[in-house]
């Protein structure tokens, strides 16, 4: 350990003053971001952060959701502007206020969230905002664009036309569109939030190749990713953030994934999946031949309450249509649903609550809260009717039955009245999970429910869920990370190709023969 | 008290439009002298009744991310079906005034209720749809009379616009019901609660079990309803059914409701911030009127007024 101080440091040292004439004039970082604080209604986003990055490095950021990471990313690409600090560019000092201003100064951010036009197409996309115009007129000059997008692309090993229309193309396509977006302005710094989320491994190391090209190419990447394995891959250096400060920045072969979850969280997370072993009760939920046209075939699956069943397979394999059907938003053609010994006929979600059904979506922004209400108004919003006295809602009762929530699960928030949108990631999927214990459902569909999560909040979602688990209810977990089916569920289930190729108890289940299911290939299933 | 004070106005969408009223009122003081009596702040609150009882039924569809531009039409269409049944029935005025009334609200019910069909059922944006019926409801008027007013009306009628309850006129009792319905309805209620729930986010409101379609159906029929009611109030106000009143009507209640700090993207908003938008357009209309401000001057004011409203609701909002 010892000698960590020495070889590493001693040759950059060496190499920057022997190598690049520009370090040695001023060893300057390319970026430096310094004392950023950033308020916004009622949560302290950012408090005094800094990040510094060297040009050709690919600089990981890390930290738990609402550490601050993305609220600094935005500032730094423009679309925030700080209460206070500066920002440095080759050491010079740059008010950054628009993003056009930081798309000038070499800025560019791939968000999480695709921000492209579905109904333009690729080449369109691409060169949105800079489009390469010819003759005194100023025409389009689509052809030049499209070629030079196709171009783009195959730079990093796509095949796709420039001229197909970006809604008929695939997410995983659409991401690369965003990087190529990226890569056709002339870029110093480039900031990807998350770019491998949607990715499958072919892509990602299609991604990882382009990053270490544009690392050669002198241009500093900032990497923001919740999966740990990637960035020892392909990151020199992680600053590790938390609270909206900033902890610490250290070389990525220095730190080990656990050092760097304690710093992310603050604490030792002692038991990152409790090991709680459960006492599955009675039959709660039986489905006999669910079929639906083009995506669900013969699903036969039994729940019993007070245990988790895991429902994997691969995007596309039906495993959210499934869960639609089974929560009344959509309709089966043929097959029957029994709920708690009794065959229900469920054409509604309200239906579903009715009977004790919750679902918590894949997607908590667009289909699990109401963003712009308050946190009190979520809570409460799917069973309302519980608190209404005399043709009105009683609030001071929603605030108590609130406030209970916020204690037993741990809600970060500082009040009842706290607008969800301000909450973080985490904390917005607990509220939803409030949501529907307030329904007091006794079978819960939990769609990818660490989707988008950090560790700190992993761990405390699954604990929430042993607990659920105890107090008798049922469990029914979509999920595509195995480590976290594997570990959570007393059954998995996995799905292929719109039916359940098969079934593995806890015992037998490894991750090998899950894909072999989720593939398709049988013979691991009819061997065990 | 002076705690519960600053955080309402910290909190409050309403405090600067009430800033904003409170500053136009010192203005028009100074500017003319009659503006400060009990004669005209009376005559204010009837100029703004009619507006005042459509622009809470336009505060409940702008909430859920909708529009109805057809408000103005259909204050027409019930005032001359109101004129003509009593014109009708001009032999017994007791029963011709109730079921002027009742066809007048009918009316206006029933063509929310087909805007709320077309917009849930065949999914037709609430823009196109009111536009229509905006459109069809000013023909129909005008065929329903062929063009001319309907007068003559039975005495009793006269009440609705006209008369008093104690010393408040009729209109402006009505129009302070219609608000305190309206805002019991959007702060207290289930119903409400779901008017925000589906203005911010309709699939998220749909998978909490709400049965979205049923309340957007019903908020265009209570607005449908409450443009039959202001018809028929200014019918008798007006002694007439005349085909051509209420014209443009819904764009003066927009901008009363935007002005009031609710928001064309839905999920937010509130009954008393309209309520003060529309107290702020009337004491607008009225002071300039006092100040001898000509008519298209005044036009002009208005709309820089409007935007600079907006304006200081989104500077706040940052």
């Amino acid at each position: 350990m010892q000698h960590h101080l020495g070889i590493g440091h001693l040759i950059r040292i060496l190499q920057s003053a022997i190598g690049n004439p520009q370090s040695t004039i001023k060893n300057m970082p390319l970026l430096e971001m310094s004392d950023i604080t950033k308020h916004f209604p009622g949560v302290l986003a950012l408090d005094k952060a800094h990040l510094s990055v060297e040009s050709g490095e690919c600089h990981a950021l890390v930290g738990e959701n609402g550490a601050g990471k993305s609220t600094l990313m935005k500032i730094l690409s423009g679309a925030y502007v700080p209460d206070s600090g500066s920002i440095r560019l080759d050491g010079e000092v740059r008010e950054i206020d628009s993003p056009i201003t930081a798309r000038r100064l070499g800025i560019t951010m791939i968000h999480q969230e695709l921000n492209l036009l579905p109904e333009l197409t690729v080449a369109e996309n691409i060169f949105l905002g800079h489009e390469l115009v010819r003759g005194p007129l100023g025409w389009l000059d689509k052809r030049a664009m499209e070629k030079r997008a196709e171009e783009l692309l195959e730079s990093f090993g796509q095949k796709l036309s420039g001229r197909v229309l970006v809604r008929k193309i695939s997410l995983a396509q659409q991401q690369m569109v965003e990087i190529a977006k990226a890569l056709s302005v002339k870029s110093t710094i480039i900031i990807m939030d998350e770019p491998s989320a949607i990715l499958t491994d072919r892509e990602l190391s299609e991604l990882f190749d382009l990053i270490g090209r544009l690392k050669q190419q002198n241009v500093a990447v900032i990497y923001i990713s919740h999966r740990l394995e990637e960035i020892f891959k392909i990151c020199e250096r992680v600053t590790v953030m938390r609270d909206g400060k900033t902890i610490q920045t250290e070389a990525a072969g220095r730190l080990s994934q656990d050092q760097i979850i304690r710093l992310m969280v603050g604490r030792e997370i002692e038991q990152f999946f409790p090991s709680v072993h459960s006492h599955p009760g009675e039959e709660i939920l039986r489905l006999e031949g669910i079929e639906r046209a083009d995506t669900l075939h013969g699903i036969h699956l039994r729940l019993r309450s007070g245990e988790i069943v895991g429902l994997t397979g691969l995007v596309g394999a039906g495993r959210t249509e499934l869960a639609r059907v089974i929560f009344g938003a959509d309709q089966p053609d043929s097959g029957k649903i029994i709920f708690k010994g009794k065959e229900v006929v469920l054409k509604s979600p309200r239906q579903a609550i009715d009977a004790g059904i919750g679902l918590l979506t894949e997607d908590r922004k667009t289909q699990g809260l109401v963003l712009n209400m308050l946190l009190r108004e979520n809570t409460t919003l799917a069973n309302l009717s519980r608190l209404v006295r005399r043709g009105f809602i009683d609030i001071a009762e929603e605030k108590s039955v609130t406030k209970k929530f916020i204690q037993d699960l741990f809600i970060k928030t500082p009040s009842t009245e706290q607008r969800v949108r301000n909450l973080s990631g985490g904390t917005q999927q607990k509220v939803v999970l409030a949501k529907w214990l307030f329904t007091q459902s006794q079978l819960l569909i939990f769609d990818e429910p660490t989707r988008g999560i950090d560790v700190g909040a992993k761990a405390e979602i699954y604990q929430l869920m042993w607990k659920l688990v105890a107090q008798g209810i049922a469990i029914l977990m979509i999920s595509s990370e195995l480590p976290e089916v594997l570990k959570m569920c007393d059954r998995i289930l996995v799905m292929h190709d719109g039916g359940i190729s098969g079934e593995l108890s806890r015992e037998e289940a490894d991750q090998e023969k899950i894909m072999a299911l989720a593939m398709g290939l049988n013979q691991s299933a009819s061997a065990s | 008290m002076k705690q519960a004070l600053v955080s309402w106005a910290g909190s409050a969408s309403q405090f600067w439009i009430v800033v904003a009223v409170v500053v136009e009122c010192i203005v028009f003081c100074i500017l003319s002298p009659s503006f400060l009596t009990i004669d005209n702040f009376v005559n204010v609150a009837l100029q703004i009744a009619i507006y005042g009882i459509l622009a809470v039924g336009m505060t409940l569809v702008i909430i859920t991310g909708g529009i109805d531009l057809s408000v103005g039409s259909l204050v027409a269409l019930s005032a001359v079906a109101a004129a003509a049944v009593m014109e009708k029935l001009g032999g017994q005025p007791r029963l011709s005034i109730l079921l002027a009334v009742a066809l007048g609200i009918g009316l206006g019910l029933v063509a929310g209720a087909f805007s709320g069909l077309m917009i849930t059922r065949l999914r037709v944006p609430p823009f196109i749809v009111t536009l229509a019926l905006m459109t069809i409801g000013r023909g129909l008027a005008f065929i329903l009379t062929g063009g001319f007013a309907i007068g003559n009306l039975p005495l009793g009628f006269g009440f609705l616009g006209r008369g008093h309850l104690g010393p408040v006129p009729t209109p402006v009792a009505t129009m302070a019901l219609v608000f305190a319905a309206g805002y019991l309805l959007l702060s207290k209620s289930q119903y409400g609660r779901y008017l925000y729930a589906i203005g911010g986010n309709e699939e998220a409101s749909r998978l909490s079990g709400i049965n979205t379609k049923r309340v957007i159906q019903r908020v265009y029929i209570i607005n449908g309803g409450l443009a039959g009611l202001a018809g028929i109030t200014l019918a008798s106000r007006l002694g007439a059914g005349v085909p051509n009143s209420g014209l443009q009507y819904e764009l003066d209640v927009i901008a009363a409701v935007v002005v009031g700090g609710t928001s064309l993207m839905g999920g937010t908003g509130s009954v008393m911030g309209t309520f003060w938008g529309t107290v702020f357009i009337g004491i607008l209309n009225n002071g300039l009127n006092l100040a001898n401000v000509d008519p298209y001057t005044q036009k002009v004011a208005l709309g820089v007024v409007i935007l600079l409203a907006v304006l200081l609701d989104r500077m706040k909002k940052t």
